[in-house]
């Protein structure tokens, strides 16, 4: 199967530059500081945050000029096509856990709370390709609902090479598995730097640019979208951010 | 930005699992017809004409064509006739045939890729208007069917908006074609023009000829048990069940080419073929289909019959089942697992050249279509043509194969050309070999270097200037596509420099341009006895990559310094500018080496080059590389054959050999450094070690004859060759060499990181590690090998899938495939031109016993490199000598006379043109002398020789035998079969 016809679709109907169908909203729990639920396409996700609060548990942990981040990722079991033996706890968990902390951490003004813990907890409820994407954004969203400073928004987008040639943003799963090489990368997309960049298979050289280029622009694009909800939330609860607004 | 509706499409995979996906439909796919305002396509976009008109006497008004996917899968040969324009093709059409047949989505493709057809494709799949979803209870051909309906229900609506100037009330209309007589009624039922293909066809008032090319797929008629030649094939789901629980096996389906009532199925379950014969056994299945086969019980296992069948067209029925029980009467010594087909899971079918056979009923329509290829069975067609294409070569497709029918039922595609003229023969071998052989296109043209061509300061830059080197190259004569050259000067520290510069045919060819696409898909050079198809376009094989004499040219240069024992001492790859100070045949290199008056730069060139190429063969050989009596190997080996108008007598002279060291040098110093830089994608060629039971036939042969031929290692191999000489028979060893070459396996190319290092290694070279680099004009292994080191090197840039394993992968298995074909291909022209040799001529001609089988002996006829199998028994009619076979030492005696493999015999062949549609060369023995069986001598009979029954059909050989012509042949002489004397002849050096 052909990832992009000759007639420029791709195998769901999108063109090549187009992303999936996102929606999302913020503050879906009472219980965490800060909550926000995101689809992009099939692919659905909940995040939740917690603090800034005092370290939990030992307090060799804490930092004496920044807050600790927490991260934890995990899949529900029903959200493959075969269920999951468990949620979390595998390799690939583990190094998405890592690399959220890694996305999170470049946006988050850690030297406000020194000697804190902030807690992060994403959830898998549907997987279709993007995962990893669709936690950075709902990461995002969560965090600004509970109030944390950041410096700016982290979106993250993947993008592809459909025959060798053309590429492709934001993979889906069935793009994911019969395709080429996948490059994800979480941005800060007012300031155009790259927070992680990760790629599934090596690329070569030549195609490198224009894919990272179309992954970036998928990071401005789902920005503005990210960007409407939250005026959106903030039109909705008349809540009011001032560190977001001192950016 | 996008509308956007998701669906339910739920999918089993062992478990099942609901697999849910998104749809988008969207608001921006357009109708692309010209005559539209209301739709935003660029113009481009827009094929369908304003005024569609064609010459019809019903639809006599303008309209578009919508097709179902039958009516592809099934008229292919009649959409790709020009008349038919203004066509659209859905998407729920386009992916249902890339689905069912990958050949005939290619061949949609290109029909739509053509601007002249006007077919657009419409994408009804994600258009928001023409997109249904599948009812409860709905099956998805009804639900495609009823898409394609709601597609062509949109398109009439659109187009009602648009009147043309034509007819002004009403718009262009709508005509959906489909051979479904239920959805024909569907459609006309909710308002659109339906008609079936045929229907339509025939009121084509410019179309000739075009109803022969209906498919008779919809053949039907009902089928009483007694009417039914075969049994019945198990439906899809019964096959499918029984491969699950392992009562049937799935396997290719090979035919036999000597026998057409018998086959094999290749299977992974089994390492031995599965054996099916007889017609009930066969089941309709033909040759290349991936088919279900059920074992039968070990009991009624047999072997594989010794006897060669022809399908005879005038065989009747009761003389079909007499042949049946032929070839049931087999003996219980080789039994192989044997079963029946029951079922087909894939049909390979393709297009078939061949021939009408003789109709004798004037004016009949029904007619009988006999394919080239023996492994394909005989077809029916219908056509209006006969007394047209009766004396034509000719195209069919098949189409299905009833119960019912003996024979396959097919339509007829296109004629090539007159029978025997030779033009039309080499189409033949052409297509039949799938060799691509069309005219560059010139969008392939537009990627060549525009003329004059020069070289520019910049290109001086990036290359080493060798422009002052003495350097030359040696070929053989005629040849214009030179890619090698070399050049051989002494070094002050009493070493040599050695350089072999190759044409740098990368740096034309860039990769991913419809240039390179399309030499990568031809792959190779293909030679003919009288032509050559190009792998690269002429400016390029014959001018500026060819390293042509006085000329400056772009070369990648291979330098060594080599020490006078032929060390090496180290190795440099750079891309070079040289200037070929002569471009030589073998002959006149091999003169200037032996005048010892001439001393000039070239020639001392050359003795040094021929000096060290004596040791490095020497050294070569002595770590077991074989030599062995075929051009095949010869070919890996690489070597002289450039030129094939010579195929008969091909002399070795030193400077071939010389040639061919430097290159095998040359080819395993760039593998070992590509390997080097690139462990994953490096693209090499291996030769398998053959497995032990392939030397089998060899053993069993040399043992006959006394001679114990040891395998256990090449090294030993070759020695045990060498050893085996008999006095008596001259050309024993070189036959023996000959069989030794058919134990042997193909040599392929593959990307290292497909395999272990071990299995790299080339038997027939005893090389460690080889690839090509010496021949990048006419073989596209060598291009990715160029392109491999300079990257090395840093000469130039990588891309993708250069360095992508799978994808290099893929490209050998095309380059291996290709050249399989090429080879074939280059035999069959041999064939064709003997054939072509021995018209009005009846010749004497000494042969040796190859094989003996139970009807039949295999015979070589040296001189020709022809073998052949020569009947015994009569096909027909009551044999007219008794010949008793004995498996045991494989001999054939008919009185005292005693057939064994390797003996002389003499035959004579001439050429039977009494079925004008089907030349063969037959044979008659004329010595040893058998009563009633054999045949005087030319030269004592010139009558009618030619009527006897005993016929052997001239094969095209596997191997050509590396011999030299015999020295004038002496008059035939009685003598009894015993005496083994053979006539004196030279005997070709090995
Ligand atoms: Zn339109």
């Amino acid at each position: 199967m052909d990832l992009i016809s000759d007639q420029g679709l791709r195998v769901d109907g999108r063109r090549a530059g187009e992303l999936r169908r996102i929606r999302c909203k913020l503050g879906v729990y009472d219980q965490p500081d800060g909550s926000a639920y995101l689809e992009q396409g099939h692919t659905k996700v909940l995040a939740a945050v917690y603090g800034p609060h005092q370290i939990r548990g030992s307090r060799t942990k804490a930092l004496q000029d920044s807050v600790v981040i927490n991260c934890q990722y995990s899949m529900a079991t029903f959200s493959t096509g075969e269920r999951k033996k468990r949620p979390r706890g595998d390799r690939r968990s583990t190094e998405m856990t890592m690399l959220l902390k890694q996305a999170v951490s470049a946006v988050i003004k850690a030297e406000l709370y020194p000697r804190s813990q902030i807690d992060v907890f994403l959830e898998v409820l549907q997987a279709d390709g993007g995962n990893y994407c669709a936690c950075v954004n709902a990461a995002t969203l969560a965090l600004i609902d509970a109030g944390i400073p950041l410096r700016e928004y982290v979106v993250a987008c993947t993008a592809s090479l459909a025959n060798g040639k053309v590429p492709l943003v934001d993979i889906s799963h069935l793009e994911e598995t019969m395709g080429g090489p996948n490059l994800t990368v979480a941005a800060l997309p007012l300031s155009g730097q790259i927070a992680v960049m990760e790629m599934s298979q090596r690329f070569h050289i030549d195609h490198l640019e224009e894919v990272t280029q179309l992954a970036l622009q998928g990071c401005r694009d789902i920005y503005k979208i990210l960007d409407k909800a939250v005026k959106e939330h903030l039109l909705e609860t008349g809540d009011f951010f001032p560190q977001l607004e001192s950016n | 930005m996008l509308t956007s509706k998701t669906f339910l499409r739920k999918t089993k995979k062992g478990n099942i699992l609901k697999i849910v996906r998104e749809h988008y439909l969207r608001e921006d796919i357009w109708c692309g017809s010209k005559v539209c305002s209301e739709c935003c396509a660029k113009t481009d976009d827009q094929v369908l004409d304003e005024n569609p008109t064609i010459a019809c006497t019903k639809h006599n008004y303008g309209h578009y064509l919508v097709l179902d996917t039958n009516v592809v899968l099934d008229q292919i040969d009649v959409l790709e006739e020009d008349v038919l324009k203004n066509v659209i093709i859905l998407q729920t059409v386009i992916d249902e045939v890339k689905h069912r047949s990958s050949t005939i989505y290619k061949r949609l493709k290109d029909v739509i890729g053509d601007g002249r057809r006007k077919f657009y494709v419409f994408v009804n799949e994600h258009h928001q208007d023409t997109y249904i979803e599948r009812e409860q209870g709905e099956s998805i051909n009804d639900r495609n069917d009823r898409a394609i309906r709601t597609a062509a229900l949109w398109y009439q609506k659109h187009l009602k908006a648009f009147p043309t100037q034509k007819d002004k009330r009403k718009g262009i209309k709508v005509i959906l074609l489909t051979d479904d007589r239920k959805n024909r009624e569907e459609a006309i039922k909710s308002g659109l023009i339906a008609s079936s293909v045929e229907d339509y066809v025939e009121q084509l008032t410019d179309a000739k000829g075009i109803g022969d090319k209906l498919s008779k797929r919809n053949f039907t008629s009902d089928i009483s048990e007694k009417d039914a030649t075969y049994p019945s094939h198990l439906t899809p789901a019964q096959i499918h069940d029984g491969i699950k629980n392992g009562q049937l096996i799935q396997g290719s389906f090979q035919a036999s080419r000597e026998n057409y009532l018998e086959g094999q199925v290749n299977t992974e379950k089994f390492e031995k073929p599965i054996l099916v014969q007889g017609r009930a056994g066969l089941n309709r299945a033909i040759d290349g289909d991936t088919v279900a086969v059920e074992l039968l019980p070990e009991a009624e296992w047999t072997a594989p019959s010794d006897i060669v069948l022809q399908d005879d067209e005038t065989a009747d029925p009761e003389e079909l089942n007499e042949k049946e029980n032929l070839i049931k009467e087999v003996k219980v010594v080789e039994k192989r697992p044997t079963g029946k087909i029951v079922g087909i899971v894939r049909r390979k079918w393709r297009q078939y050249c061949g021939i009408l056979q003789a109709n004798p009923m004037v004016g009949s329509v029904r007619n009988i279509f006999v394919p080239a290829d023996r492994k394909i069975p005989k077809i029916r067609i219908e056509t209006r043509q006969y007394e047209l294409l009766v004396s034509q070569r000719i195209i069919v497709a098949i189409d299905s194969w009833p119960r019912t029918s003996r024979y396959p039922l097919g339509h007829f595609v296109r004629a090539l050309g007159k029978i025997g003229d030779k033009e039309t023969e080499n189409e033949v071998l052409l297509l039949e070999h799938d060799v691509p052989h069309s005219k560059f296109s010139d969008l392939v043209l537009s990627f060549l270097p525009k003329m004059p061509w020069i070289i520019t300061p910049e290109d001086l830059k990036q290359r080493v200037d060798l422009r002052g080197i003495d350097i030359c190259s040696v070929d053989p004569p005629g040849c214009t596509d030179i890619d090698d050259a070399l050049h051989c000067r002494p070094l002050e520290n009493g070493n040599y420099e050695v350089g072999v510069h190759i044409a740098d045919v990368s740096h034309f060819i860039r990769p991913g341009t419809a240039l390179d696409n399309e030499a990568a898909s031809r792959a190779t050079t293909v030679y003919l006895v009288d032509k050559r198809i190009d792998m690269v376009p002429e400016l390029l094989s014959s001018n500026l990559c060819s390293l042509r004499g006085n000329e400056e040219r772009f070369a990648f240069s291979c330098v060594w310094e080599i020490t006078k024992d032929a060390k090496i001492i180290h190795t440099k790859f750079h891309k070079s500018v040289i200037c070929s100070k002569a471009a030589m045949t073998y002959e006149e290199a091999q003169n200037i080496i032996d005048d010892k008056s001439q001393n000039h730069s070239i020639a001392v060139s050359l003795r040094g080059l021929n000096s060290l190429a004596k040791i490095l063969k020497r050294r070569r050989i002595e770590n077991g590389a074989l030599v062995l009596a075929s051009p095949e190997i010869r070919f890996q080996v690489d070597s002289e054959t450039h030129d094939p108008i010579d195929v008969e007598a091909k002399k070795m002279r030193e400077t071939n050999s010389m040639v061919e060291e430097f290159m095998l040098l040359a080819n395993i110093s760039v593998a070992e450094k590509i390997l080097q830089e690139f462990p994953e994608c490096a693209l090499l060629r291996r030769h398998p070690v053959p497995p032990l039971p392939n030397f089998d036939p060899l053993i069993k042969a040399g043992r006959n004859q006394g001679f114990e031929i040891d395998v256990s290692s090449g090294k030993a191999l070759a020695d045990s060759l060498d050893r085996a000489h008999k006095s008596d028979n001259p050309y024993f060893n070189t036959m023996l060499r000959i069989l030794a070459t058919r134990c042997m396996m193909q040599a392929v190319y593959f990307a290292s990181g497909m395999l272990q290092q071990e299995e790299f290694f080339h038997y027939g070279l005893a090389a460690p590690i080889y690839t090509h680099f010496t021949s990048p004009i006419r073989r596209y292994a060598d291009i990715i090998v160029h392109r491999l080191l300079a990257a090395c090197i840093g000469a130039d840039k990588t891309y993708g899938d250069l360095l992508n394993k799978q994808k290099t992968q893929e490209c050998c298995h095309n380059l291996n495939y290709r050249n399989r074909m090429a080879q074939y291909a280059g035999r069959a022209s041999v064939a064709l031109h003997t054939h072509l040799f021995f018209r009005n001529k009846i010749q004497d001609e000494e042969g040796y016993v190859l094989f003996v089988r139970k009807n039949a002996l295999q015979i070589l006829i040296p001189k020709y490199g022809l073998e052949g199998t020569l009947y015994l028994v009569p096909a027909t009619g009551q044999p007219t000598a008794n010949f008793v076979y004995n498996e045991e030492d494989q001999s054939q005696r008919c009185g005292n006379i005693v057939f064994h493999a390797f003996d002389p015999v003499t035959v004579q062949l001439s050429l039977d043109r009494s079925n004008v549609q089907h030349e063969k060369l037959v044979l008659k023995m004329v010595k040893p002398f058998i009563k009633d069986f054999s045949v005087p001598s030319v030269q004592a009979n010139t009558g009618d020789a030619v009527a006897s029954d005993d016929k052997m059909d001239l094969d095209v050989p596997q191997t050509l035998p590396e011999v030299e012509t015999p020295s004038k042949r002496k008059e035939s002489e009685t003598e009894t079969a015993q005496s083994k004397k053979s006539k004196k002849k030279k005997k070709s050096k090995n």
